[in-house]
């Protein structure tokens, strides 16, 4: 089965349970999960991504394509994941972000090269692969972070409000290229937000979290925590 | 992973084996065993011996006075410094300057101070003869002085960097700005206001290296030599020299006396702690007084005046020495010598250098460790999601905390009974016990403020733990690294007691010798000896200010990264 499931995942801090979440985001669509700040939404992207920090349990499976991850550190996920900052490596240059995320088989300092070249043409930065990133615009910045999330050719795609540090413009723009990069790729794509707007331009469903525990499921009944 | 989950506990058994098996090693003869000296059963002989001392009373007083004295000084001058100057120009002057003087080792700033004191010193020729009349070093008892007066300031102008360098650490946290917006509002002035408002959180910050600049005080040796009095010394200097002695049979009074070296500075700490509850009920008390100045003008001027006191004695102190090491003839009187040349050198640099390649050695091998060693635990705690509680910070200290001298001469036992022997490898781990504890407290704080999203997305992108660590952390940190290496690097370079003990006294560095030539007064070779002991010390400083800047030119996003 194709696509991204959160098989009835609950995450618990000291036994009391925070989210508890059934989904399944198909390959293309895009998963909008909003919520207030302290909801959970970050502790579900650590819990799907590989990285949830000791103090928390998670009950439940992450299955993509079919292949259970549960169990998986994070870099043999491939679960690619957009912050709000860019987190470009400060010490590497442009083109070496990007090769920092191209696969080990491409081989050849040539090959990885001109990869390299044709990913920055695609996002309209050809020229760029000796730049400081420090030196690049917002709008620059976003696009390079993303390039080099889909040169690691993940399976699925995490957003944590990645749009809320742009401004106005720059964010339908920036918003647009990422569903649309998405989209070409067929990755199922969970998107965390804040911002109404984020979710709309999704399209897709949408989970709402509140500051109590949650439980709503995509299109389904509500999951029932379990309680202490 | 295996390994890298067992690097804290690997850690503490070096950092803190060496302490407790060196503390055993001295308290057994102490209580009068010692097989190899013919020492098998438990008595109190070892303490007799002691007590029957002549000049116990004046040596442990000697000891606790300086200790006490130097540490109050210190601390005074930080706190009234902080209080009157946080956050003005002077402050950050002042800062800059003082930064790289924590770096110089004790021993060359000590013998930098007594020449600018020494009745024959600096001070005494830029003031003679037309001021003083003094055509000849006048008859004065300065140096080495009964009362350990300049032994005192020696110590407190070398602890002022330090304490003052952990109080600025320690400010964000106090939210200084904000409290003293707050006092000031409530027309408190700037002095009064920071010492109601801000001292109290910033002390309970500080409190460990208090306690650590106290321990060290008391129980210093090689600054004792060069500014204590001799005849009785502080007690360390004469536990060291028993041990030193011919005469084996005085190991067991040595022992005996680091033991009591040992008690005297658990009793000053305990005493320490006492005053700190006063102190906070008698602040309290005064807080709520409402006083809202307090001699303002002569507080601040008092705090500046002996910060730049403590900075210009260090390098006054260095400078007058460099100068001796290029001098000419340099008579009485005169301020400047008569001429500069390269003689000294040529004539004492050769003898130098088996000393400078034995210091770079020991000093690189004990920092590679510490190094090592640190970032191992820094990244256990990150890939474990370890949590060092504030016990941990403790154990960092308690190196800092034990005298050196009662437990290095157990050590030396130790070592030689377990056929370990005295020398390099012995010397090696003695250092680390105190590079240790400076590297971890010099990179944890940079390394634990990392964002560990930079981690989330290189994992994201497919790269494993290992080369997240080499690929990712260690390059973005490499300016901590550095930094964190070139502390370590000094605190090795200059150790003293931990070479002399451990090396059997066969191990000679620039530090042994530099203290060793103290005793002779030749300020020509002195002035070579500290030199190139500051250079150094001064050069991986350079090296890592200089190197990211150079490699990370053209990375904006690098820079005042560290």
């Amino acid at each position: 089965m194709t696509g991204l499931r959160l098989e009835t995942i609950v995450l618990a801090r000291g036994g009391e349970p925070l989210i508890a979440v059934e989904a399944h985001v198909a390959p293309g669509e895009v998963l909008s999960v909003m919520g207030p700040s302290g909801s959970g939404k970050s502790t579900l992207l650590a819990a799907v991504i590989g990285t949830l920090p000791p103090a928390f349990t998670m009950t439940g499976r992450v299955v993509l394509n079919g292949r259970d991850v549960t169990a998986l550190p994070p870099e043999d996920r491939r679960v690619g994941i957009l912050y709000q900052d860019e987190l470009l490596f400060p010490h590497l240059s442009v083109g070496g972000n990007l090769a920092f995320a191209l696969p080990r088989a491409l081989r050849g300092r040539k090959a990885r090269r001109a990869r390299i070249e044709a990913a920055l043409d695609e996002i309209g930065m050809a020229g760029f692969a000796d730049r400081d990133p420090a030196t690049l615009s917002g709008g620059q910045k976003a696009r390079v972070a993303l390039m080099r999330m889909l040169l690691a050719e993940p399976q699925a795609l995490l957003l944590d409000e990645p749009f809320s540090r742009l401004d106005a413009t720059l964010r339908d723009q920036i918003r647009a290229l990422v569903f649309a990069r998405a989209r070409d790729r067929g990755l199922p794509v969970l998107l965390v937000t804040h911002d109404r707007a984020d979710a709309e331009a999704a399209g897709g469903p949408v989970i709402a979290l509140s500051d109590q525990m949650t439980t709503t499921s995509r299109g389904g009944k509500p999951l029932k925590p379990t309680e202490e | 992973m295996r390994p890298l989950r067992a690097a804290p506990a690997l850690t503490l058994v070096l950092m803190l084996g060496p302490v407790l098996a060196g503390l055993a090693g001295t308290l057994a003869p102490a209580l009068g065993v010692f097989p190899a000296l013919g020492g098998h059963t438990l008595s109190l002989e070892p303490a007799r011996a002691l007590a029957a001392w002549p000049g116990l009373w004046q040596a442990v007083a000697l000891s606790v006075g300086t200790g006490l004295a130097a540490t109050l000084i210190a601390l005074g001058a930080v706190t009234l410094f902080a209080a009157g100057w946080a956050g003005t120009r002077a402050m950050g002057l002042l800062e800059r300057l003082l930064s790289p003087l924590l770096a110089v080792p004790h021993v060359a700033a000590a013998l930098g101070l007594a020449f600018l004191i020494a009745p024959s010193g600096w001070i005494a020729r830029a003031l003679s003869p037309w001021a003083t009349g003094w055509q000849r070093p006048p008859d004065l008892l300065i140096l080495q002085d009964p009362m350990g007066l300049a032994m005192i300031a020696g110590l407190a102008a070398k602890e002022i960097p330090f304490l003052l360098l952990m109080t600025l650490a320690a400010l964000p946290q106090a939210a200084p700005a904000r409290r003293l917006t707050i006092a000031r509002a409530l027309g408190y002035g700037r002095t009064t206001g920071w010492l109601k408002a801000v001292f109290p959180a910033v002390y309970a910050q500080i409190r460990l290296p208090v306690y650590a600049v106290l321990a060290y005080s008391m129980s210093a040796v090689d600054v004792a030599i060069v500014l204590g009095p001799s005849t009785p010394p502080p007690l360390a200097v004469q536990v060291v020299r028993w041990m030193s002695d011919p005469d084996l049979s005085l190991r067991f009074r040595a022992a005996a006396g680091a033991i009591l070296q040992l008690g005297l500075v658990l009793a000053a700490l305990a005493l320490w702690r006492l005053g700190e509850v006063g102190a906070a009920r008698l602040g309290r008390r005064w807080a709520e007084g409402g006083a809202r100045h307090m001699a303002e003008p002569v507080l601040r001027a008092a705090g500046l005046g002996l910060a730049a006191l403590a900075a210009a004695a260090v390098i006054f102190g260095l400078a007058g020495l460099a100068l001796w090491s290029v001098a000419g003839f340099w008579g009485f009187p005169d301020a400047l010598p008569d001429g500069i040349g390269l003689r000294s050198w040529a004539r004492h640099g050769q003898a130098l250098i088996a000393p400078a390649r034995e210091t770079l050695l020991l000093a690189g091998l004990a920092t590679a460790l510490a190094l090592a060693l640190t970032l191992a635990c820094l990244e256990a705690e990150h890939r474990f999601g370890l949590a060092p509680g504030s016990r941990s910070l403790w154990l960092l200290y308690l190196p800092l905390l034990v005298p050196q001298v009662a437990f290095l001469p157990g050590l030396q036992t130790l070592a030689l009974s377990l056929g370990a022997g005295t020398g390099r490898g012995t010397v090696v781990l003695a250092h680390l016990v105190f590079v240790l504890p400076y590297v971890f407290l010099a990179l944890s704080a940079p390394w634990r403020a990392w964002d560990p999203r930079h981690a989330t997305v290189a994992a994201a992108l497919g790269a494993g733990p290992g080369r997240i660590f080499r690929t990712v952390r260690l390059p973005m940190l490499l300016a901590p690294v550095l930094t964190a290496a070139a502390v370590g690097f000094a605190v090795s370079v200059g150790q003293y007691l931990p070479t002399l003990l451990p090396g059997g006294g066969r191990i000679r560095t620039l530090t042994t010798e530099a203290v060793a030539l103290a005793a002779g007064g030749d300020r020509r070779i002195i002035g070579v000896t500290v030199l190139v002991q500051t250079a150094l010390v001064a050069a991986p400083f350079a090296l890592a200010l200089a190197a990211p800047r150079l490699i990370y030119r053209h990375r904006r996003g690098m820079r005042g990264a560290g």
